[in-house]
């Protein structure tokens, strides 16, 4: 058997498109968890990104509006999140769920006279080379610049959180609100900031999707993803560079389904759906079967309010 | 130097009025912002509220479908009570219902060219154990295997509504459906009866009441009561009383599992008579607002179900008289839960007006 070693090229490409809005999304989360914050509203910033962005767009017909556009619409929805855990101290799990229930609502209210509108083409770089050298150049070059930025947020974040200063403070607030609290670090405004970037984080995800890995408006275009991403930031450990791998895998799994279905398998369709979502809670479980490993590396107040006395 | 007008000061113990009287606050608030959406949105608010909250349960068949919709919710939330209160975060209801429903339809399939009194005691005891097994997964990889619930209830959802899908789609597809994604009509001995002649509303509204006096009683009555209670404050406590902490997650799992299932049974086994793609219009994530709301507590979640259920059919009225986009309901159900959740601020702070000082 002769195997294209082009085609595998394509396959792969196609696997690192699917795994962008994943990287992203788990990226912002895990600033944000690392601060001490579990936001389960992923799905919902997600999904309110994925119409801010598409809705810009046809609207102002300026991409580059757009894609900030996405990051700001996951910026304001994570603000209520923010302001209820971080200033009226309520419990972060709920409030996620309350924030995924209402964006997914909100969206598809705002995304009603969206439907059916056909997306803009998002211009790619280094088309040129695009094919030069077989397997590597569809990989390499051709992308939009929101996939090169996917897959080099994993070390910015890592570099970020181990050799930078606020890194240092990010971390110092996730483990220990209260020493770190001690120490002067206004614990309240770094949890703000994380929430907000990992909504900016989220929203850019939701805009991939609408604008340039499927460029239209469906209802609940997301379909999951987000719980995904969380599912893949306990997956890493909390290490931005394990996010990259997980990523690719669930990818993976998404397209070897359409690859499997195109070749005529003869498993029912239904389950190879069903695939990236028993994988992960197989994955989780192997990750999690270790204690011990799982509560050094898990932020210490991850989940807890902090109220301090003024 | 600046002075605030207003201060918060922390209580010393959470506000009993306040534990009461924030639900009903956070009605209002989404009431009022409610309007405020219709408003930007171009709807007239007060007309759209009217659709949404009054003209559809301003008569009989409004009111049964009211009781039909609050019956799945109440039901699912009394059962999410069990794992709240515990401290486990079992927000796969939906998929507890789904499975159940499964189960209990594939019971009720077997039987159906029969008739028989013992038939709807079967199919519902079935429904019970679906639910259950499918909480048990959860349950199970929480305690043995330290793996987080919530994600995996979660994604367990999505697993067991494409197994529902492929059923229908395939094996279990009614012969002389013409392909449609239903399975066949359920026997009349299969099915919860209907209470009233033209109303939907149906025996499973019992189902739901059973489980809210049975709450009530494990609560407030019972030891076993007592000790998910004090798990749910604190675990060192438990663990320091010497309670079987395992066991007791995986009990309050089993218990909401049932409830779920049950809810499933209902929605399958009563109006409809059949198995078919969408059983449930998400009332597994719903029910975890309605349980909030109700303060985990068996009356108030009574009150609660019957509150949101409204969303469920104002969506539905005001969209077909005013076009407002059915998604409406869930933005509500959203903003409920936000200023529920913030307006329990006011549980453990009071507000304290100091007035101008120089």
């Amino acid at each position: 058997m002769i195997i294209d070693i082009h085609f595998v090229g394509l396959v792969i490409t196609s696997i690192m498109a699917s795994a962008v809005p994943l990287i992203l999304a788990s990226c912002g989360e895990l600033i944000t968890e690392r601060s001490g914050v579990l936001n389960l509203g992923v799905e919902g910033m997600m999904i309110i990104g994925a119409i801010s962005g598409f809705a810009l767009m046809t609207i102002t017909g300026s991409l580059f509006i757009a894609v900030i556009g996405a990051m700001l619409g996951g910026v304001l929805i994570s603000t209520i999140f923010a302001f209820l855990t971080q200033t009226l101290i309520t419990n972060h799990v709920a409030t996620g769920l309350a924030l995924t229930i209402f964006g997914i609502g909100i969206s598809a209210m705002i995304g009603k006279n969206f439907v059916g509108i056909p997306g803009k083409e998002f211009p790619i770089l280094f088309e040129s080379l695009k094919d030069t050298i077989p397997f590597l150049s569809p990989i390499l070059f051709g992308h939009s610049i929101v996939f090169y930025f996917a897959f080099a947020l994993p070390f910015f974040t890592n570099y970020f959180l181990k050799k930078t200063k606020i890194g240092l403070i990010v971390r110092a607030v996730g483990d220990s609100p209260d020493s770190a609290s001690n120490q002067g670090i206004n614990v309240k405004l770094v949890r703000y900031s994380c929430i907000l970037y990992g909504g900016a984080m989220c929203g850019l995800a939701g805009g991939y999707l609408s604008m340039i890995y499927t460029p239209q408006w469906i209802e609940n275009m997301t379909g999951g993803r987000g719980w995904i991403a969380l599912a893949l930031v306990v997956f890493s450990t909390w290490n931005p560079i394990k996010i990259l791998i997980g990523a690719m895998i669930f990818g993976g799994l998404t397209i070897i389904q359409f690859h499997m279905q195109a070749m005529g398998v003869r498993i029912p369709v239904q389950f190879l759906t069903a695939l990236p979502y028993i994988v992960t809670i197989v994955v989780l479980v192997i990750i999690s079967r270790d204690s011990r490993k799982i509560r050094l590396s898990t932020p210490s107040s991850l989940g807890k309010s902090f109220y301090k006395d003024n | 130097m600046e002075e605030k007008l207003i201060k918060f000061i922390k209580r010393d113990q959470p506000s009993q009025a306040m534990f009461f009287l924030t639900p009903v606050l956070a009605i209002l608030l989404t009431l009022i912002t409610g309007g405020l959406i219709f408003y930007i949105l171009g709807f007239k608010p007060f007309e759209a509220l009217k659709f949404f909250f009054i003209v559809p349960i301003a008569d009989m068949y409004g009111l049964s479908e009211l009781f039909l919709k609050a019956t799945p919710l109440c039901l699912i939330a009394i059962g999410l009570s069990f794992c709240f209160k515990s401290n486990n975060w079992n927000i796969g209801a939906e998929g507890q219902l789904t499975f159940g429903a499964i189960v209990s339809g594939g019971v009720a399939l077997l039987f159906y060219n029969q008739e028989g009194f013992y038939i709807l005691p079967i199919v519902i005891l079935a429904g019970a154990i679906g639910g259950m097994l499918y909480a048990s997964i959860p349950a199970i990889l929480k305690t043995y295997f330290n793996t987080n619930e919530i994600l995996v209830s979660l994604m367990l959802v999505y697993v067991s509504k494409l197994i529902l899908d492929y059923l229908v789609v395939g094996p279990w597809s009614n012969p002389e459906g013409f392909n449609f994604p239903e399975t066949r009509q359920f026997s009349e001995s299969a099915r919860l009866p209907i209470l009233f002649e033209g109303l939907r509303i149906h025996a499973g509204i019992f189902l739901a009441l059973a489980a809210v006096v049975a709450s009530w009683f494990i609560f407030d009555k019972t030891y076993l009561g007592f000790q998910m209670k004090v798990s749910g404050f604190s675990l060192k406590t438990a663990k320091y009383a010497g309670y079987k902490g395992k066991k007791m997650i995986i009990l309050v799992f089993l218990i909401s599992g049932a409830c779920a299932g049950l809810a499933g049974v209902g929605e399958i086994t009563g109006p409809i008579g059949q198995l078919h793609r969408e059983v449930s219009p998400d009332y597994g994530f719903t029910a975890i607002i309605v349980a909030f709301l109700g303060r985990l507590h068996p009356v108030g979640i009574i009150f609660s179900s019957l509150i949101v259920a409204i969303t469920y059919l104002g969506a539905e009225t005001a969209q077909i008289f005013m076009q407002i986009p059915k998604y409406t309901g869930q933005v509500f159900q959203g903003m409920i839960l936000f200023f529920l959740l913030a307006s329990d601020y006011l549980l453990f702070f009071k507000i304290k007006f100091i007035g101008f000082k120089k």
